[in-house]
């Protein structure tokens, strides 16, 4: 019996097979559990057909995280596509070709409210958004890149995964009486079309290449993934507001 | 089955005007996705996922920014393609 048996998930950000959260959806249904998934603009007919490769058939539903049509209308969708759900994968992040790439010191604010309102801001309202179906217990967890320390490139993303660090401690305090949890995995760089986006990642990859005492694969989007899906299990009852990095331990070493 | 050059440069040819409207007889093998066709990198995605789907072809991230050129994409698939 796998460790998400009977439990349902909605999962955003399923771009590619090389997306985190494809990875993560796969593992999810392979341990049981009914997943949604949301998409949307541009990006909802690609998800729609990787979605098609996922091992069992699952909906993809329209959600701008931006959007307070969709936001409103969340909880009503999800209810009428699989009934109430136990978790949620928060896999989305965006900031402007201008907050990122060591433009840090020209960047405008208005693309820096961009980026933290997409990236950030998006884990409070999609998360309350689904507050009516949330199951108690349940679980949200998000993916973020460790905003602790400044790094080469990260630039403004770097600042909205602080604020998004903060946001899921904020929620892990005032949603732990209702009984959901809110806990973040901290992954080391990956070769994912978000990466593929931000000039100079390389940069960062050749970080952990030195410095990771595991090691660390570019590529294998499946370790963060695990870390997701054990978040979402009953194998994490009582922890919340909580960073696990899943970064070959980098973040252990001093250089 | 395996498609000719020619069924995938037609068959990719459809893919590109159904996502950019593009005419097909406009996709040619020497044209370059970005600075000849105007692809953007979303397009470019979706053109990709469905000539996976269309062709029985893997075609990884890591590959897609080396399709430079129509012909960079026909030869690929062509050569990949299950």
């Amino acid at each position: 019996m796998g460790i998400l048996e009977g439990k349902k998930i909605l999962i955003t950000g399923v771009l590619t097979e090389a997306s985190i959260a494809y990875s993560a959806a796969r593992l999810a249904q392979e341990q049981g559990a009914e997943v949604i998934l949301s998409s949307f603009g541009r990006m909802l007919p690609i998800t729609t057909k990787i979605a098609e490769r996922l091992p069992k058939p699952v909906k993809v539903i329209e959600l701008d995280a931006t959007n307070k049509e969709h936001l409103e209308g969340l909880a009503e969708k999800i209810k009428a596509e699989i009934g109430m759900i136990d978790g949620i994968v928060h896999a989305i992040a965006f900031a402007p070709q201008t907050a990122l790439g060591g433009n840090f010191l020209e960047t405008e604010w208005a693309d820096v409210s961009t980026a933290v309102e997409v990236s950030a801001y998006s884990l409070k309202s999609i998360t309350t958004a689904c507050l009516p179906v949330l199951n108690n217990p349940s679980s949200v967890v998000g993916l973020t890149f460790d905003a602790t320390v400044s790094w080469p490139v990260y630039d403004w993303m770097g600042v909205a995964k602080a604020a998004f660090e903060s946001t899921s401690r904020y929620l892990a305090k005032y949603l732990g009486p209702k009984g959901i949890r809110v806990n973040l995995i901290s992954a080391g760089p990956l070769r994912t079309t978000a990466a593929k986006g931000i000039p100079g990642f390389a940069t960062m990859e050749e970080v952990w290449a030195d410095r990771a005492p595991l090691g660390w694969d570019l590529t294998d989007t499946e370790a963060a993934a695990k870390g997701l899906v054990a978040l979402l299990s009953d194998w994490f009852p009582a922890t919340t507001g909580e960073m696990v990095h899943v970064d070959g331990g980098l973040h252990s070493t001093g250089a | 089955m395996a498609h000719s050059q020619q069924e995938v440069l037609a068959g990719l040819a459809e893919l590109v005007n159904d996502e950019t409207g593009i005419a097909a007889d406009a996709v040619q093998m020497e044209k370059s996705f970005t600075d000849d066709l105007d692809i953007d990198s979303i397009s470019m995605m979706t053109i990709v996922v469905n000539a996976e789907d269309k062709f029985s072809v893997k075609i990884p991230d890591e590959e897609v920014k080396n399709l430079v050129t129509v012909g960079d994409a026909v030869t690929y698939i062509t050569a990949n393609q299950d």
